[in-house]
């Protein structure tokens, strides 16, 4: 059978996946589109929170403290299933304890409100509550992801000035030690041992013994939704990665989206698994589910597609949001893995990272009955914007529609600066939003004139190019930039570079996203030599680990080519996209700016 | 295959994904992700690449088996 056939067949069956509203329960929150859009503002949405008794905002507080106190406390928060099959669980009322004795350290430490906290570790109970009760001190968290190598690590640990590093013995030893003359702002260490054994390491602390005289009150210190609480690192077309700044205010974006776009309910058992090293797994596999007050789930283990189903089944997970590039794996096990498992519960699947592929939208209603709900959303805009939602027509392969409280458009940016919205449907440009929701990032850390670049008077520009139908959906339809997509992880391709150009061999370097049906994308660079170096396999397998010794698996390059010379501007700048263009056979475009050309 | 055979088997497919990494640091029980801090792309290349070294195809559901040079050994043994 021709796969373009079959492609179009099933776009042809599944334009629309249509939702009856009636045998639902529990009723799903956001059950009329028009009228809770017309209805809502942040303003009101506001009294979903409580906020903080004397006044003001923390995001502990509403994630942790009033369900501690009130008809939750009992309740599990957490939820975590160890990579040895171990299982550990922490109730609202022990997580604002052991928060605040966290709280209590880093104040015993000096730490001031506004100083940056910085996690590095894998999915472990510990990391959840120095994240929590950072925000209690009031400092800023910054979350790594711990496959990062050591140059993204030092990189934004130094832009980001942290004070502070909670990170896991093994990290520390394999990553961060070498590092530490290069981070003198780094006072203090916070080390988890390994196996609950406590750590010994010259210079840090003992996570255990560090919390173990502390006590488990604390009054948080008094924040507002204008004070800073989160600093989440992202990668742009040129220059170091950007470090976008979000305020306490943000968790009202978390709790509304966990309530309209998860739809949690109170009795819910939630799965994100995204890795809290990045904004999805801080946003909703922290703040979102817990501010909403369910069982939130915390798989330590990596992704292997037959172990996760036992999750979903032996949790009774009801509600779970994953990315495309796990549920293309799943798609590649086949439908039969499933057969042996029964999952009654599960209630509602949405998936975030990249653009969700029809076929994999619709492989959901054959493999669980029910579709995965893509949506959309960036760093920089702190949680979902766009969504299909649970009541709601699906519309496979669209990011969906606005979520309450939040104006999308197509724009299009004239030549004398201005803005013109695009009011016809079908028509591509770039997917920008109205100001004036609790979660848009408050600045890039030290960059401010490029966080003005990303505002035209009232609109926030993503840098993301789509098209909008006539019903309001809007389609994903490429970046505007040369920023790598890999497994739902942003890829600045000057990092790359950057440590590529740092081998003695390499003269050039131009890096790309290539398409990958698995990841959507994966790293490939392109590399000329310098005088004197010939390109070989050998040469190719040490720039290999040269890469992945600086950058970590998730960002150095899975393919490396030689070229004799790199396609450049006037100016000397490598033509990414001019590489890209010619890696995938499309048109080569606009070459007047090519001065000198690929060999 | 014994796990002699196997580590030579699986340096040589390593050194074209992760060249980084020094196979000996890994126990035979060992989940080799961690070990060696494979991502999900590097184990799915790994299996790619031992498959055809020894000319079996691996079915995904197999993957689990694959985790550790035990697991592989036995897996390919026969």
């Amino acid at each position: 059978m021709n796969g373009q056939d079959n492609g179009d067949a099933a776009r042809r069956v599944y334009d629309v996946i249509a939702k009856h509203h009636s045998a639902r329960l529990p009723a799903p929150h956001l059950d009329d589109y028009r009228r809770v859009c017309a209805e809502f503002s942040w303003e009101q949405a506001r009294g979903m929170l409580s906020g903080l008794p004397g006044g003001g905002l923390n995001i502990a507080h509403e994630a942790v403290d009033r369900h501690a106190t009130g008809a939750r406390a009992e309740r599990v928060a957490l939820r975590w299933l160890g990579r040895t099959g171990l299982r550990r669980t922490l109730t609202y009322r022990e997580l604002r304890d052991d928060t605040n004795r966290f709280a209590n350290a880093l104040r015993a430490l000096g730490v001031q409100p506004g100083e940056r906290v910085f996690v590095l570790a894998g999915r472990v109970l510990e990391l959840y509550v120095a994240v929590l009760g950072a925000f209690k001190a009031g400092a800023v968290v910054c979350p790594l992801f711990s496959a990062f190598g050591p140059e993204p690590l030092a990189t934004r640990m130094s832009l980001g000035d942290a004070r502070v590093l909670v990170t896991t013995q093994t990290l520390y030893a394999r990553k961060v030690g070498a590092l530490r003359e290069r981070l003198p702002g780094l006072r203090h260490v916070i080390l988890l041992g390994e196996d609950n054994a406590p750590s010994r390491v010259a210079g840090t602390h003992d996570w255990a013994t560090l919390l173990a005289d502390q006590s488990s009150d604390f009054d948080i210190v008094p924040t507002s939704a204008d004070t800073l609480a989160l600093l989440h690192f992202t990668s742009g077309t040129t220059g170091q990665p950007k470090g976008a700044l979000h305020a306490h205010g943000a968790v009202l974006t978390h709790h509304v989206t966990g309530h309209y776009v998860l739809d949690l309910h109170d009795e819910d058992v939630f799965w994100c698994t995204a890795d809290p090293g990045w904004v999805t797994g801080m946003s909703y596999g922290i703040i979102a589910p817990l501010s909403n007050g369910v069982t939130n789930v915390v798989v330590e283990a990596e992704f292997d597609a037959q172990s996760w189903y036992g999750v979903l089944q032996d949790e009774a997970v009801s509600v779970w949001y994953t990315a495309p590039t796990a549920i293309r794996m799943m798609m590649k096990l086949g439908r039969e893995a499933l057969a042996a498992y029964r999952m009654p519960r599960l209630r509602f699947m949405a998936s975030v990272g990249e653009p969700l592929n029809p076929e994999a939208v619709v492989w959901g209603m054959e493999a669980f009955g029910m579709p995965f709900h893509d949506n959309w959303w960036q760093t920089e805009t702190g949680g979902i914007m766009i969504g299909n939602f649970a009541a709601q027509d699906v519309k496979p392969g669209s990011m969906g529609r606005p979520i309450p409280g939040v104006e999308a458009a197509i724009v299009k940016r004239t030549a004398d600066g201005a803005l013109e919205i695009v009011t016809m449907p079908g028509v591509e440009g770039e997917l920008a939003l109205k100001r004036g929701w609790p979660s848009l990032m408050r600045d890039y850390l030290n960059e401010h004139a490029r966080y003005e670049k990303c505002f035209a008077g009232e609109w926030y520009l993503s840098g993301d190019l789509a098209r909008r139908d006539a019903d309001g959906y809007f389609w994903f339809v490429g970046r505007a930039d040369d920023v790598i997509k890999s497994a739902g992880h942003l890829i600045g391709p000057f990092e790359v570079e950057s440590a590529l150009m740092e081998h003695p061999a390499v003269a050039e370097a131009g890096v790309i996203g290539k398409p990958d049906p698995m990841a959507g994308e994966v790293v490939k660079a392109f590399v000329a030599l310098k005088a004197g170096f010939e390109a070989s396999e050998e040469l190719r397998k040490q720039l290999l680990g040269h890469a992945r010794n600086r950058l970590g698996a998730a960002v150095a390059p899975r393919e490396i080519a030689f070229r004799d010379n790199l396609p450049k501007t006037r100016s000397g700048k490598i033509m990414r996209r001019l590489l890209r263009a010619r890696e995938l056979g499309l048109p080569e475009g606009d070459l007047s700016t090519l001065e000198s050309d690929e060999r | 295959m014994n796990e002699q055979q196997i580590r030579a088997m699986v340096a040589d497919a390593l050194a074209g994904i992760a060249p980084e990494v020094d196979l000996d640091t890994a126990g035979a029980d060992q989940d080799l992700r961690q070990a060696l801090d494979l991502d999900s792309m590097d184990f799915l290349n790994l299996v790619i690449a031992l498959s055809q070294r020894t000319g079996r195809a691996v079915p995904e559901a197999d993957y689990p088996r694959l985790f550790t040079l035990a697991g592989m050994a036995a897996y390919f043994a026969h």
